[in-house]
């Protein structure tokens, strides 16, 4: 590849990830051959985490950029059928693919919340967002602000909210990829992470953008294959029915017949129910509340809108997001399948065993830092239900091996799980990245600085924050779920209200906007903190992932009632705003104010 | 091809807006109005599975990829009704 993308290269991208998709399912096969040829586990595990980040290492090498838009924005030539693609690999992260399932099987019905509210969002991108900040064709989310809003101050909050929750987003990601290459590669966790972080730096350091963007196509590939051949297999073994989507219907009957048998208390498909099994009102309120937060959130997330920054035009912008949901809909709509086919595999083939002949498995996962704890409580030598207690983050990981299948298909599944948490971390680290090196050292520091000079600057600040994320990351602050929650509560009260009413209200006045965003994303800090650092009580009982519930409202209303207040933008900024509405036509900048 | 009137600008925006709120107003009712009534929705079962439960898990899924690809051709139209689509 040259340092531009060349015309012949986006032409043919179909043919190329068509040969490398069959290039991976042909590598499966092979080591597929090998285990059946007696190759040790460990080797296999090691053949599929160092190949595949090796592949992602080359298409990073190869992309490598010094064009500032191929950077930044991958040259806009990103087709919207393989940004949709991007785009899933970029969205679906160590939490959809690692914890999602595993949410859903200790959950049941509660974790639904998160399947609708990590899907529901991109209508509110698409409808709300992408087009518009497509024709804005800056380079970042804070740049939006920046310009609406007139000023540094509005640039400024922008990435300190961008900062904070792509940030505890990316600590999430590397615990994710620490999990997995320590299970697989037999090494300990804290080095495992700095393993991991080699991998994240490949691909994003040379090539930027463009680099990103296409090895998260690759990725995605490897991440769906690997999620989908497993429950398949199951799906096809235990009801002869390739599509577990249509089968687990029969798997819920059967988890509800063996739920009685065992006396569990709360079923599986129950909505809105306590541990006793009774309706709660709270239950229900955290699960609208937490569907909302995860919603406004994938809307306000700058490594996502970034990916709509890439494509062409605004056409394809909003063409873009209907093939990311459809990618990002295959998983989803999988994993409470997933969950079902591991509840019934774990309710008939491990419960009620003797303790003594549990595979060998448990005793691979009880090793990685107390993910699954067995305890022969009543000393019966049998397992009850009570002493297997298994974390949400490796029920995916460890499901082939539980089902018996071959060790192949874990080891797939392993580069599957790295294939997403990589691809999302890239993609944080790039928004986190840019928005320090374009929209704080560029536009605030040094206005003059050259091409060369910034480059070097965005590739600096990568590295600084990859490494501080995977040493926070190593302290393992919380499950990978709550922390990927979080990261949706703060980019929801701090970034959505600026950035919808910059489009559609044009009344929206700088101090208005400024103001909502420091009420907003203050309320939902001060909540977060104080419930899990503080011990406060929880407001109405909502727990602390969705803390948007609160600071989301104010935010709208604190920029309506000061928007109000202040006077009305100029004619200028409101003539802006109304080039940015439409498709086709220049911007009518701001006089006075810098773009590219 | 020449700019839009201020008129022809604000008919666009109403036809735009117009069809964002639709969108929303779909949107509540499969993000928040029919998971309310999960409970009793999981009375019906189809294909084993309780309805409530089948909505939240694909049925509000296929909706949203639905209405997302809706949403791009739908303001398509409006796009080349106006003149206002790129080339």
């Amino acid at each position: 590849m040259a340092n531009q993308t060349s015309k012949s290269f986006v032409d043919n991208l179909g043919k190329i990830y068509g040969v490398y998709a069959g290039g991976f399912i042909g590598f499966v096969i092979l080591l597929a051959i090998l285990e059946q040829m007696g190759v040790p586990n460990r080797v296999i595990g090691y053949c599929f985490v160092f190949l595949t980040i090796g592949v992602y290492a080359y298409i990073g090498v190869i992309s490598r950029t010094s064009e500032i838009s191929e950077y930044y924005v991958a040259g806009r030539v990103v087709p919207p059928f393989f940004n949709g693609m991007a785009t899933g690999a970029d969205w679906m992260s160590a939490a959809s693919f690692i914890s999602m399932a595993g949410g859903l099987y200790l959950g049941g019905y509660g974790a639904l919340g998160y399947v609708l509210g990590w899907t529901g969002g991109y209508v509110l991108v698409g409808v709300l967002l992408a087009p518009y900040l497509r024709k804005f064709g800056q380079f970042t989310v804070p740049d939006f602000l920046g310009v609406r809003y007139e000023g540094n101050t509005a640039r400024l909050c922008g990435v300190v909210v961008l900062f904070c929750a792509s940030f505890t987003y990316i600590v999430a990601q590397t615990f994710g990829i620490g999990i997995i290459t320590s299970r697989f590669l037999d090494i300990p966790f804290e080095v495992a992470i700095f393993v991991g972080l080699l991998g994240i730096l490949v691909c994003s350091m040379l090539g930027g953008m463009r680099a990103v963007t296409w090895t998260q196509v690759a990725q995605y590939i490897i991440l769906i294959i690997a999620y989908l051949i497993p429950v398949v297999w199951l799906s096809i073994k235990l009801f002869g029915n390739p599509f577990p989507e249509l089968a687990y219907g029969q798997v819920l009957e059967q988890i509800g017949e063996l739920e009685k048998k065992l006396g569990i208390l709360k079923p599986h498909a129950a909505a809105y129910v306590d541990a006793k099994g009774q309706f709660s009102w709270v239950e229900f309120n955290n699960f609208w509340a937490l569907t909302l937060t995860l919603m406004i959130g994938t809307a306000s997330l700058p490594h996502i809108l970034m990916r709509y920054f890439t494509t062409p035009n605004v056409k394809d912008a909003r063409t873009s997001v209907g093939w990311s949901i459809f990618f990002i809909f295959l998983l989803y709509f999988t994993a409470p399948a997933y969950a079902a086919f591991a509840k019934l595999e774990v309710y008939t083939n491990v419960i009620g065993q003797n303790i003594a002949d549990l595979p060998r498995w448990v005793q691979n996962w009880s090793q990685v830092g107390g993910l699954l704890t067995i305890k022969d409580g009543n000393g019966d030598g049998i397992l009850q239900l009570s002493e297997f207690i298994i974390n949400q983050d490796i029920i995916v990981l460890s499901m082939p091996e539980i089902a018996g299948l071959p060790y192949v298909i874990s080891g797939l599944v392993a580069a599957g799980g790295l294939a997403a948490a990589l691809s999302t971390a890239d993609g944080l680290l790039l928004a986190i990245a840019n928005a320090l090196s374009h929209d704080v050292y560029y536009k605030l520091i040094d206005p003059h600085a050259s091409t060369m000079r910034r480059l070097v600057v965005a590739r600096v600040l990568l590295v600084v924050v990859a490494v501080i994320g995977a040493a926070v990351a190593g302290t393992r602050p919380a499950g990978i779920i709550q922390m990927v929650a979080w990261a949706f509560s703060l980019a929801a009260a701090g970034l959505f209200a600026p950035l919808v009413l910059g489009i559609w209200w044009k009344r929206t006045t700088a101090a208005g906007a400024i103001a909502g965003m420091v009420i907003g994303f203050g309320v939902c800090v001060y909540y977060l903190v104080g419930t899990r650092y503080f011990g406060m009580t929880e407001w109405f009982g909502i727990r602390n992932i969705s803390s948007a519930l609160f600071g989301l409202p104010l935010a709208f209303l604190v920029t309506w009632i000061v928007s109000l207040m202040t006077a009305a933008p100029s004619k200028e900024m409101q003539e802006f705003v109304d080039s940015i509405r439409v498709p086709k036509g220049e911007l009518h900048w701001v006089a006075g104010q810098a773009h590219e | 091809m020449a700019a839009l009137t201020p008129a022809q600008r604000d008919a666009y925006w109403n036809k735009t807006s117009r069809l964002m709120w639709i969108i929303m107003a779909l949107w509540v009712l499969f993000s928040f109005i029919i998971p309310a009534f999960a409970v009793q929705l999981n009375q019906i079962k189809i294909f084993g599975f309780p309805l409530g439960f089948y909505m939240s898990a694909q049925g509000s899924l296929i909706f949203y990829v639905v209405v997302c690809f809706w949403n791009a051709s739908a303001q398509n139209k409006i796009d080349q009704e106006f003149g206002v689509a790129e080339d």
